[in-house]
C-alpha cells in the first residue's frame, strides 16, 4: 500500500488523527457552552441570543466549514487507520484475552467513533439541517431572530430521541476518555511528571463534557427547563 | 516426571501455504517444574514416538534473553505471568486438567513457517534500515567516560536496549503495530550522544520499513506494554513520534 502525502506514514496518520481529534475536542468546549444557556431557564431567551451570534457571526460560520473538515478528515483517517489494522492481522486468534492487557474502550475507538457517527447525523437532521438549511421559525416580534430553543423543546418532548442522545453521549464519553490522552502519546507528548496529568484531565473532561450534554435533552424531556 | 494432565489445543501448519487449524493433543506427566518449552518436548516426544510430525516451535537460548521463544498461550503472548518469555512461563501457573491454548503469533508481517514457528526477519529489516550507528568501532576504541552521557539518558537507553525483538508486541497489540519493538530500536540510539547525529535519518527510514511490511498503527492501546516481556515502556514509542515528528518537519 503507498503511503505518502496527505496520509502518508502510521505516523503522519496519527499526527493528523491527535490534532483533528483536539481540535474537535475545542469544539466541544464551545458547543457545549453555548448550549448551557438553556439553563439560565428564561424560557430560552439567552440560548437563542447565543445561537443568533453562532449563527451569524461571520468568522464563526467561517469556522463552521474548518469544522467539517476536521471532522471529515478525523473520519476518513480512522478509516485509513482501521482498514490497515485489520490488514494486518488477517488470521485471528482463536483465543484473545484482551482484558489481560488492556481496556474495552481503549481498542473499540473505531466502533465508538461509528456510533458517535450514526449519531451526529440524527443530531444534525434534527437542528444543524433546519437552522441552517431548511429555516427555522422566528421568534415572536424579533425578525431575523430563529427560535431554536423552540425546536429543542419539541425534539426532547419525545423518549426515543432523548434516549438515543443520551447513548451518544455514552459513546463520547468512551471515546474521550481514550482519545483524550491518547491524542498528546501520539504527538510524543509523555512525560513522568505530565502524563498523569493529562490522564486526570482527560477523565474529567470526558466525564463533565458526556454528562453535560446527556442532562441537556434529560432535563427538557423531565420539564426541569422552563 | 510429574503428575499434570493437561489438554492443549495446538496451531498446527504444514507450511506456510497450508490453511491451518487447532488440533486437541492431550499430555500427561508434566511436572509443574517444568518450563512450557519442557512440556512441549515431552508433547514432542510422545508425538514422534507415534510416528507423526513434532510441532515446531521457536526457541534458542531458554533463559529469556534471545527472543527466539514466541506462542499466544491462552490468549496472552508469552501466556499469563507478566516480564517472561514462554521458556520463563513454568506449569506451575496451570493446574491439573486446564486446557491450554498454543497459537502462533498472529501478524500478516509473521507468516506462519510451519505450526508455531513464524518468520520475524520483518523486524531485521526494520533494524538494517537505520537501527545502528555508521561509526567503525573496530580498532579505534574510545575510552568510554571521553563522552559524558547523563546517567538518567544511560538508563533509559539501557531499558530500551533491553528489547529483545521477539514481536509480543506486534502479537498482543489489536492492531498488528510494531511502534513498541521499533520505538525501543530508535530510543535506544537517539538517547546517546553516538546515535544522535543519525537520529534523524534513522527515524524516518525505520518508521518507512516499519510500514512497508504491513504492520498495523499505533493506537496507544497499551497491551504491548503489558505483555512485553522485557517491560518496554510507551514512553518509547511517544519518543519515536517525536523523533520522527521532529524529522518529518525538518527534513529538506
Amino acid at each position: 500500500m503507498a503511503r505518502t502525502g496527505l496520509f502518508g506514514s502510521s505516523l503522519v496518520k496519527k499526527y493528523w488523527m491527535a490534532l483533528t481529534g483536539l481540535f474537535l475536542i475545542s469544539f466541544l468546549v464551545v458547543h457545549a457552552t453555548v448550549n448551557a444557556m438553556i439553563f439560565f431557564n428564561d424560557g430560552g431567551v439567552t440560548f437563542n441570543e447565543a445561537a443568533h451570534f453562532m449563527g451569524t457571526n461571520p468568522l464563526i460560520r467561517a469556522m463552521e466549514f474548518v469544522l467539517f473538515a476536521g471532522l471529515i478528515l478525523h473520519i476518513v483517517d480512522g478509516l485509513i487507520l482501521w482498514s490497515q489494522n485489520r490488514a494486518a492481522r488477517p488470521v485471528k486468534y482463536a483465543m484473545e484475552k484482551g482484558s489481560a492487557n488492556r481496556s474495552w474502550y481503549s481498542a473499540s475507538m473505531g466502533i465508538l467513533g461509528t456510533l458517535l457517527l450514526l449519531f451526529l447525523m440524527l443530531h444534525l437532521w434534527h437542528f444543524w439541517v433546519k437552522s441552517r438549511i431548511t429555516g427555522l421559525r422566528e421568534i415572536e416580534g424579533m425578525p431575523g431572530h430563529d427560535n431554536l430553543y423552540i425546536e429543542m423543546v419539541e425534539v426532547f418532548a419525545h423518549p426515543v430521541p432523548v434516549v438515543l442522545y443520551v447513548l451518544g453521549c455514552f459513546s463520547l464519553f468512551w471515546h474521550l476518555l481514550h482519545g483524550f490522552q491518547s491524542a498528546f502519546q501520539s504527538v510524543g507528548i509523555n512525560h513522568k511528571r505530565y502524563t498523569p496529568i493529562i490522564k486526570m484531565v482527560g477523565a474529567g473532561f470526558s466525564i463533565v463534557i458526556s454528562a453535560l450534554f446527556a442532562s441537556m435533552p434529560v432535563s427538557m424531556y423531565l420539564g426541569w427547563i422552563k | 516426571m510429574g503428575n499434570m494432565k493437561l489438554n492443549l489445543k495446538i496451531w498446527r501448519q504444514a507450511g506456510p501455504n497450508d490453511k491451518g487449524q487447532m488440533k486437541d493433543y492431550p499430555v500427561s506427566n508434566v511436572s509443574e517444574d517444568m518450563s512450557f518449552l519442557e512440556m512441549l518436548d515431552v508433547l514432542n516426544d510422545d508425538i514422534v514416538r507415534k510416528g507423526e510430525d513434532p510441532i515446531a516451535f521457536d526457541h534458542d537460548c531458554r533463559e529469556g534473553i534471545c527472543g527466539s521463544c514466541s506462542l499466544f498461550i491462552n490468549g496472552e503472548a508469552h501466556g499469563p505471568g507478566k516480564g517472561i518469555t514462554t521458556c520463563q512461563l513454568h506449569m506451575r501457573r496451570f493446574k491439573d486438567g486446564d486446557t491450554i491454548h498454543v497459537e502462533p503469533w498472529r501478524s500478516a508481517a509473521f507468516p506462519v513457517i510451519k505450526d508455531l514457528a513464524t518468520n520475524r526477519g520483518a523486524f531485521d529489516r526494520i533494524q538494517a534500515a537505520g537501527g545502528f550507528v555508521s561509526v567503525n568501532t573496530s580498532g579505534n576504541l574510545v575510552d568510554g567516560n571521553a563522552v559524558p552521557i547523563p546517567k538518567d539518558d544511560a538508563d533509559k537507553a539501557f531499558d530500551a536496549a533491553t528489547c529483545i525483538g521477539c514481536g509480543a508486541c506486534v502479537a498482543s497489540c489489536p492492531n498488528g503495530s510494531a511502534m513498541l519493538f521499533t520505538a525501543a530500536k530508535v530510543s535506544q540510539l537517539s538517547l546517546l550522544p553516538q546515535g544522535k547525529p543519525e537520529r534523524k535519518r534513522r527515524a524516518l527510514a525505520m518508521v518507512e520499513q516499519m510500514d512497508k511490511e504491513g504492520f498495523g498503527n499505533c493506537s496507544a492501546i497499551g497491551a504491548c506494554e503489558v505483555e512485553c516481556p522485557k517491560n518496554i515502556s510507551l514512553e518509547h514509542i511517544a519518543r519515536l513520534n517525536r523523533e520522527y515528528l521532529a524529522a518529518t518537519v525538518t527534513k529538506e
